[in-house]
Formats: structure tokens, C-alpha cells, sequence
């Protein structure tokens, strides 16, 4: 028995250490053979690593289609000159590090890319930077692809702007740690599942923080979006979790913090939204839960349309909004308990934290507004608080519905 | 005509109603910036407070004073002064004094917790604030002859500036909502010195409401550099016009 198992571990470690003299390791050079990514590529075999040293290399989309490990050394460019994309991955099993890719072409049939990964699996993309092209990173028929530490600023041109980092009928893709400035929308997923985004930072972009449509199972964590010309856009997807996101000053007439349409069953918690014109806007989505954000300093904390039904709004913060919650009918089936709301004034006399009196969120001018638009121009007059201050006691226009039933005296830390 | 306003000023400043006016103003700017932390949360608080305080004050203590000076008046107008300089004087006497309470109850701590360009903007509107309702308790003071007439048409002043011209301007908004009021609001909100001032501050401070194509209409107006020009104008009409009506009455007006 034990040669038996001695013999099968010599073989092992036998084709172990084979493997290993294999795969070898290609140096690009320029000056020396071979002089490019794309003839290091067509001299290489599966499982080799391509090392390119510092210098700019011209790449009209060099086409990664072998398992190969690429690392740039001391940060080379890859330079499409406008011509044609930068780098194409069609093999699973690549790692791209270290390069700054740029200048891809822009146009209007194609979308041509700084990096694109296509009909891929286990590709990692790490410690890049992409500057000025179309699309940064276009993931696509896709699985198990990690986009990692990446900085990807885009052209800033809004007729020919791409999006940042853009995932396409994928799964499983991680995008972590990345920047994404001046592109059309800084992540962009469509028909994306089970992946998670964690730690970027999207600003400054032409259109969309993050933008993502019919992708469901996913999850956004712990990234700020900021000061983007039309906020974030969710729309038409489940069971979605953004949870310890920032979004802050996205300003400016119809621009959201959050817009979310038909979304379902999410969970939306622990997020910051502070200087937002409009922190949440949302329209025909069921069954979400919103709880533990903070909302401070927005113009609207909440728009929520009357299509939507069955949310739970609990254990929020609501600090110097200007209008906390507005709604264009009656809001029916969505629940608004333990928050915390600044413009409360109510008593609590059995001292146990929760107000005994119901807050009414919803403002009577807010509702004056909805529908006369013209009066902002009598905000903040005595007349307005005056009114305000009588609705409150005596509500009359406004939806009997939404109430919170049980405010909170004090502030929740969040 | 400026040593009468001297003499008023010296007179005013004695009898420590002003003095407690700055101390108000001062108690209440110093508290709302030490329990908020956002300044400019402050400055909302402080702009809502003062579009109801320094009006108030400036037209009912205008006209009381002017009423409880009607003696000294007479005296004055038995000796070789013009009428006008008579009213010039007790103008400038009890205007500066009124401004100075202000300047230093509100101007000094906004410039020292908010300073800025919305600090300065609500100082400026503050103080014309004070003068157009200085000039109107003069209106109404030489148009009536009864101490309790003129501080009651003071009062009615303020009342209607603060509370029933809004509510008029919604009545109207409700009863023409179908039709597009944009332009012509603009237009209403020059018959109001207070919306004026709110305006222009508002538009400093919370833009963030200002939503859709009105409040971005209001906006391009009052927030560029001729709406600014139009406001600030309209407002020293307002303190202007009222002062050269009171003159014109009180030179003929028999004492």
C-alpha cells in the first residue's frame, strides 16, 4: 500500500514540477524581439506569463486569446491612437495587471472599448488604469470576472462618452475598489446576476453613477457615488441589496440620488444620502425594505409614487430635508414606522423614545406643490409654516396613509 | 436736518428698546449657530426668523416713536426748518439707530460664524428690510392723526406684508392654476418687500427644493446677475417711494 501511495505522489509532484517548466515567462521589450503584447501573445502558450516592461506600446486591439497571465511593469501604456480598441479578452483564465490603457477609438455603430472581455470566464483585472476611452472596461457574455483597484476616467465629452465599467449578460462579475470619472455612466450592468459591487467610487460622471437594468441578485456595498450629473439609476430588477453606499450632492433639476423603477423584494439599508435634490424616487417597486439610512440636507428625502405598495420604511434618519416624503396620490400598503424625523414635535410622556403622538410626513405644501407647482415660489413664508403647522394637527389634504406611528425622539446612529 | 437726527438717535439709544432689540437678535443668532452645526441650516433658521422680527419691530417702534415725539415735533416746526428737513432728520435718526441695532444684532455674528456671499446678501436684505419698513411706519404715521390709528395702519402693514399677501398669491395660484403664472408671479412678488427679501436669500440657501421647470425658471430670474440687480432694486423702491410720499403729506399736513 504504501508504494502504492509513494508511486502515485512521485508521479504527482513529477507532473507538478513538468508543468511548471512549461510555462514559461515572455518579456515584451521595446527595442528587443519580441516587441509587442500581440507577438509575445502569438509566441506563447496556455499558462505562460507575459511580462511588459515600461515604455508605450502602440495596441490596436491585441486579442488575449490564450490563458495567459499579463503584468505591466512600472505602468506600460497600451495606446490604441484612436484606431481601434485596446486590448480584447476572448480566453478564460486571464490576468491583466499593472498597464494603463488608452485612447481607444469612439464611434457610433461599435462600442469600442479600453479593455474588453468577451465570452470569458475567470478573467481578473487588476490595478489598471484606463484613460480616455470610449467604454473603460466592457465585460460580456461573461463569468466569473473580478475588476479590481482599477482607475477608469473617460474622455469627458458628453457626444462621445461611453460608460466606465460595463457588464453585459454576465454573472458572478466582482467590480472592487475602482474610480470611474467624466464617462457617460460610471458602472453600467444589463442582464447581470448574482454579482457584487464593493468599494468604488463613482463622480463626476456625464450621466449615471450606477445605472443598472434586468439585473437580478446583485449586490452594491460600501461605494459612493458623488455629484453626478443624473444620480443613480436602478430600474426592472429583484432582489437587489445596496447597503453602506454614499450618495452625496447629486444636484440639480431632475437629478436623484436613487431613482429606483420596478424594483422588487431589495433591500436598501445603511446608506447616506445628503445634498441629493431628490434622495429616493420611486416608482412602481414592491415589496422593498428601506431602513437604517440617513437622509440629510436634500431637497426631497423620499418621492414615492402611489404604484408603488408594500415597502417598509423603518429605523431612518431624516435631518434638514426640505420636504421628508411627497407622493402625487395616496400612498397605500407602505409602512413608515420607528424613523426618526427632525420636524416631529410631538411628546413622548411615558419616556420610552417613541413619540405618542403619529408623524405625518407628508407636508401640506408639500402637497400644495404637487399641485400647483408655481407656489415654491412661497417657501419658507410665514404663511406656508403656518399652514404646515395646522395640517399638522388637523390633516385634512393631506394622505391619511402615511404616517409613522411610532417616531422616534431621538436620532438613530448610523 | 442731521443734528435733529442726531438728537433722535442719542434719545433712542437712551431708552434701551433698542438696545434690548439687539440683544434679542444677537440671543437668537448666536443660539440657532451654536446648536446647529450646518451653517447653513443656520442661515435658513436666522432668514426665516428675521423676514418676521425685523420687520415688526422696525414699523411699530417707527411709528411709536414718531407718535410719542409729536411735542418735539411741533416745537421743532415752530422754529426756521423746513418740513422736510424735520421728517429727513427723525428718518435718519431713528433709521440708523434701528439698522445699527440690527447690523450689530445679526450682521456681526453672521459674519463671524457665515461668512460668505449669503451671509453678506442676507446682512443687505436685513438692513433694506428695515428701511422700507421704517419708510412705511412714516406712511402710516403721517396719515393718521390718532397714536392708536397710526400704530394700528402700521400694524395692518406688517400683517398684510407678512401673512395675508402670501395667502392671497395662493388663492390666486389655486383659482389660475391652469394657466402659466410663472412670469407673472415674478411680477407679483415685487408688490411685497418681504417676499423680495425671502426670495432673495431663499435662492442663496435651498436651491435643492427649487425643483422642476418653475423652480428652474425662478432660478434663471432671481438667481442671475439682473434678478439680483431687480430685486435689490425693487426693494430700494420700496423704501424710497413711501419716505418721498410721507414727505409730501407731512409738508402740508396740518399739525
Amino acid at each position: 500500500m504504501y508504494l502504492l501511495r509513494y508511486i502515485i505522489y512521485f508521479t504527482l509532484s513529477f507532473f507538478i514540477v513538468f508543468g511548471n517548466a512549461q510555462a514559461k515567462t515572455i518579456v515584451v521589450k521595446s527595442g528587443a524581439k519580441p516587441q509587442s503584447l500581440k507577438e509575445a501573445i502569438a509566441m506563447a502558450q496556455n499558462g505562460d506569463t507575459i511580462v511588459v516592461q515600461k515604455g508605450i506600446y502602440a495596441s490596436h486591439n491585441t486579442v488575449v486569446n490564450k490563458s495567459l497571465t499579463i503584468l505591466g511593469k512600472n505602468r506600460p501604456v497600451l495606446d490604441a491612437q484612436f484606431k481601434d480598441e485596446v486590448l480584447t479578452v476572448t480566453a478564460s483564465n486571464v490576468k491583466i495587471e499593472g498597464f494603463l490603457l488608452r485612447n481607444s477609438k469612439t464611434g457610433d455603430l461599435r462600442d469600442y472599448a479600453g479593455l474588453r472581455i468577451f465570452g470569458a470566464s475567470n478573467v481578473h483585472v487588476n490595478d489598471n488604469i484606463l484613460e480616455n476611452n470610449f467604454f473603460g472596461i466592457y465585460i460580456s457574455d461573461s463569468h466569473r470576472v473580478s475588476v479590481t483597484n482599477n482607475k477608469v476616467t473617460g474622455n469627458n465629452n458628453r457626444r462621445q462618452a461611453g460608460n466606465g465599467i460595463q457588464a453585459w449578460k454576465s454573472d458572478h462579475i466582482t467590480i472592487t475598489g475602482n474610480q470611474v470619472t467624466a464617462h457617460r455612466d460610471g458602472i453600467y450592468f444589463e442582464f447581470v446576476q448574482n454579482s457584487h459591487i464593493k468599494d468604488n467610487s463613482s463622480e463626476k460622471n456625464l450621466r449615471y453613477g450606477l445605472h443598472f437594468m434586468f439585473s437580478n441578485d446583485n449586490s452594491y456595498i460600501h461605494n459612493q457615488f458623488k455629484n453626478n450629473q443624473a444620480g443613480v439609476a436602478v430600474m426592472y430588477s429583484k432582489r437587489i441589496k445596496m447597503q453602506y453606499n454614499q450618495f452625496n450632492e447629486n444636484w440639480g433639476s431632475s437629478i436623484y440620488g436613487l431613482l429606483l423603477k420596478e424594483i422588487l423584494d431589495s433591500q436598501i439599508a445603511h446608506n447616506t444620502f445628503y445634498k441629493n435634490t431628490s434622495a429616493i424616487f420611486m416608482e412602481s417597486c414592491n415589496r422593498n425594505k428601506i431602513y437604517s439610512n440617513s437622509f440629510s440636507n436634500n431637497g426631497l428625502a423620499l418621492r414615492v409614487l402611489s404604484n408603488c405598495q408594500d415597502n417598509n420604511f423603518t429605523l431612518n434618519n431624516f435631518k434638514g430635508n426640505t420636504f421628508d416624503v411627497t407622493t402625487n396620490g395616496d400612498l397605500l400598503e407602505n409602512h413608515f414606522a420607528h424613523n426618526y424625523w427632525d420636524k416631529y414635535e410631538g411628546y413622548d410622556l411615558n419616556k420610552d423614545g417613541i413619540g405618542d403622538v403619529p408623524f405625518r410626513p407628508v407636508s401640506l405644501y408639500a402637497q400644495i406643490m404637487e399641485r400647483i407647482p408655481q407656489s415654491v415660489i412661497l417657501m419658507r413664508s410665514f404663511i406656508v409654516n403656518l399652514l404646515d403647522k395646522v395640517e399638522r394637527s388637523i390633516p385634512s389634504i393631506t394622505p391619511l396613509s402615511v404616517k409613522d406611528d411610532s417616531p422616534q425622539m431621538k436620532p438613530w446612529k448610523i | 436736518m442731521f443734528k435733529i437726527a442726531k438728537y433722535i438717535a442719542l434719545d433712542i439709544i437712551k431708552s434701551k428698546v433698542v438696545m434690548a432689540y439687539t440683544l434679542l437678535l444677537m440671543a437668537i443668532c448666536i443660539s440657532v449657530f451654536l446648536t446647529d452645526a450646518d451653517v447653513t441650516k443656520g442661515l435658513v433658521s436666522i432668514t426665516t426668523i428675521m423676514l418676521i422680527i425685523v420687520p415688526l419691530v422696525s414699523v411699530v417702534y417707527a411709528t411709536t416713536y414718531y407718535f410719542n415725539a409729536a411735542e418735539f415735533t411741533e416745537l421743532l416746526v415752530s422754529q426756521p426748518i423746513s418740513r422736510k428737513n424735520i421728517l429727513l432728520g427723525k428718518y435718519i435718526g431713528i433709521s440708523s439707530s434701528i439698522l445699527s441695532a440690527f447690523l450689530i444684532g445679526v450682521g456681526v455674528p453672521v459674519l463671524l460664524f457665515a461668512f460668505g456671499s449669503t451671509g453678506i446678501i442676507l446682512i443687505l436684505t436685513g438692513s433694506l428690510l428695515t428701511l422700507c419698513f421704517i419708510s412705511l411706519a412714516f406712511l402710516a404715521s403721517v396719515a393718521m392723526r390718532d397714536k392708536a390709528k397710526g400704530i394700528g395702519l402700521a400694524l395692518m402693514i406688517w400683517f398684510y406684508c407678512s401673512i395675508i399677501f402670501d395667502g392671497l398669491v395662493l388663492v390666486f395660484l389655486y383659482a389660475l392654476s391652469d394657466y402659466p403664472l410663472e412670469k407673472v408671479l415674478i411680477a407679483i412678488t415685487a408688490f411685497n418687500p418681504i417676499d423680495l427679501a425671502r426670495i432673495l436669500v431663499l435662492l442663496q440657501l435651498d436651491i435643492a427644493a427649487l425643483m422642476g421647470y418653475t423652480g428652474a425658471l425662478f432660478q434663471d430670474f432671481f438667481g442671475s446677475g439682473f434678478g439680483i440687480v431687480f430685486s435689490f432694486g425693487l426693494l430700494m423702491v420700496w423704501f424710497v417711494v413711501p419716505l418721498i410720499i410721507s414727505l409730501r403729506v407731512f409738508r402740508k399736513k396740518d399739525l
